[in-house]
């Protein structure tokens, strides 16, 4: 059974449609990526899942259990944890309460345990503890929210353009920290519009056009497709 | 007065320069019984000055109404300063909490034969009624919080502030019209209320300012006031932690709605009769520049600005004419010169000075082992 299953999403925002049945699945310990250009409806699709944003019709299912019209927060209890585009740190606390709020759904026990392998993974936050959030660069903070989001031992760790805004070589080191946190076991859906980034980590990926799931296939086809290459890569 | 539980933020200072040994710091326990001392020696000794006539009638009078803009203003502050909202209606939940309490301390001493002059004796039933009437008047506040604040709190901003400004009117109304309604006498309708028995005092409302510090200050260290916060940092961001946001700007209006309905429950003790006028506008605007010339999120600012803002105007009765327009030139000078209030966000507690004491963290040592640090950098 697929980890998460969406069937035929429909997602508006008032008369505008953004999500027009769009339908994909996750196996445990896989990659996917959703690209697409600006307003595709990649953004939707993850707060839809996460459960900010309630869905016009389609299903979603976690482990084969239905999440739709579920609370956000009771979503997060679930296994799903949701990095949110542009970062979205909390940018009054330090570095260290920013991470204990990610731990929000779990006892002070387990936070202890979890900090530990996320300082492991983000050594550069361990040396900012104390500091508040909103003083940190653009790649620290985009660290902070992933260590934010893995704070909750997610089964599902969804990322929203986590190169937003990014220097190239942090892009490469946040995606190889990507990479590295799926290899130890964590699923991940990403969002992005560095397609090319994407699609070479990628075990799978899903183009989005206007709100219609256009192509699908493996991540080394996708980055080779023509098609994809004209309309994402720069030809 | 804040007691703060040690906030295990490991580095939040430049250790190594300064910290060769291991740093001494205080147990929660016993900076509970430090600043409880120091609570209860304040109350002891500012009730023999009150008692023994080194505070007159008038000054025992503005003191009560600083202890009860005090809890106005840190309730205020739940609302704004914690949970980033803008409510323009904290008069209203005064006047509900203070009409209840009243309209229940009256009802009840009449029927069981308690008169003005047992409260002034301060006789054990009337401390009851004192206790049980303040709880009440904050209960009813409550309710009405929650029933404002649902609705209320699905808005943001502008409309947040102009939705609670409607609300609290239509408080002052019914206030106002609600005897012709029901029938029979109840708030007094535009007359007032009278008769109010004199049921504060400075001990017990300097005991409610403490305990309703310490409520808050507690509640803000807490999971749940960790959660308050997120939500003015970053709703979507809290949301997506898993914090009920709709749960948690609820429970912080309900709880602020709450401390206001106390101060509105003390409010009609000390002054002795209550009127719909006295609850317009012009009270929750009041309230709000107090906070936000205090600092908004900090404790203490609000404390010392609700202090100032409420003896300043009675130190400059002398200049009759002239005192609401340095009331408002101190205004504007700190808004231009300090505009993120006069404390900021800096919170006092005690124990964290007394901590910085123990291992001998004096302001000036420190820059000292700054320096010798770069030096040796």
């Amino acid at each position: 059974m697929a980890l998460l299953s969406v069937r035929d999403l429909h997602v508006s925002y008032g008369a505008i449609k953004a999500v027009r049945g769009i339908s994909f699945d996750i196996e445990r310990g896989e990659i996917v990526t959703l690209i697409g250009a600006n307003g595709a409806g990649k953004s939707t699709t993850l707060n839809t899942i996460a459960g900010l944003i309630k869905p016009d019709s389609g299903s979603i299912e976690l482990s084969g259990e239905s999440i739709v019209g579920v609370r956000p927060h009771k979503i997060v209890e679930k296994g799903l944890a949701l990095c949110p585009e542009g970062r979205r740190v909390f940018t009054r606390m330090s570095v260290a309460e920013n991470l204990d709020m990610g731990g929000y759904t779990r006892t002070d026990a387990e936070n202890a345990e979890t900090i530990k392998v996320v300082y492991e993974r983000f050594p550069r936050l361990r040396e900012r503890v104390g500091q508040f959030a909103g003083t940190m660069s653009g790649g620290e903070q985009q660290m902070l929210a992933m260590g934010r989001a893995l704070m909750s031992k997610p089964d599902l760790l969804m990322l929203d353009e986590p190169s937003m805004g990014l220097a190239p070589i942090l892009v490469q080191e946040i995606f190889d920290i990507i990479k590295e946190l799926n290899r130890q076991g964590t699923t991940i859906l990403l969002v992005e519009q560095n397609a090319s980034m994407a699609l070479s980590i990628a075990d799978r990926g899903y183009v989005l056009e206007v709100g219609r799931t256009v192509k699908s296939g493996s991540g080394k086809e996708l980055l080779h497709d023509d098609d994809v290459r004209k309309a994402y890569l720069g030809g | 007065m804040a007691n703060e539980k040690s906030t295990n933020v490991a580095g939040a200072r430049p250790e190594g320069a300064t910290a060769t040994r291991a740093r001494r710091t205080l147990s929660t326990p016993a900076r509970y019984v430090i600043n409880t001392i120091l609570v209860v020696a304040f109350l002891v000794i500012g009730d023999l000055m009150v008692s023994g006539g080194a505070i007159s009638r008038y000054q025992g009078f503005v003191l009560q109404q600083v202890g009860i803009y005090i809890i106005m203003a840190v309730s205020l502050n739940i609302a704004t300063g914690y949970l980033g909202q803008l409510p323009l209606g904290h008069a209203g939940f005064m006047s509900i909490g203070g009409y209840s309490c009243a309209i229940f301390i009256i009802r009840v001493s009449e029927a069981i034969g308690v008169t003005s002059q047992d409260f002034i004796n301060g006789t054990p039933v009337c401390g009851l009624l004192f206790v049980v009437g303040v709880v009440f008047g904050g209960l009813c506040a409550a309710l009405s919080g929650l029933v404002i604040g649902i609705p209320a709190l699905r808005l943001k901003g502008d409309y947040l502030a102009i939705i609670t400004l409607g609300f609290a009117e239509i408080i002052r109304v019914v206030m106002l019209n609600i005897d012709t309604v029901v029938g029979f006498e109840l708030t007094g309708g535009a007359k007032g209320l009278i008769g109010i028995p004199p049921y504060t005092s400075f001990l017990n409302v300097f005991a409610v300012v403490a305990i309703s510090l310490f409520l808050i200050h507690t509640m803000m260290k807490s999971r749940h006031g960790r959660a308050i916060l997120a939500i003015r940092d970053n709703e979507i961001a809290a949301e997506a932690t898993g914090v009920n946001t709709t749960y948690y700007k609820t429970f912080a209006f309900v709880v602020s709605a709450f401390f206001a309905g106390v101060a509105g429950a003390l409010y009609a003790g000390c002054i002795g009769v209550m009127a719909p006028a006295r609850f317009g506008f012009m009270k929750s605007i009041e309230i709000l520049v107090m906070v936000v010339l205090g600092g908004m999120g900090s404790m203490l600012g609000s404390v010392v600005s609700a202090t100032v803002l409420t003896i300043l105007p009675e130190a400059l009765r002398a200049f009759a004419d002239y005192r609401m327009i340095a009331y408002a030139v101190v205004l504007i000078l700190t808004m231009i010169f300090r505009p993120q209030g006069l404390m900021g966000r800096y919170d006092f507690s005690l124990g964290n000075v007394i901590e910085h004491l123990m291992n001998g963290e004096l302001p000036w040592a420190r820059k000292k082992a700054d320096k010798e640090a770069d030096a040796n950098a």
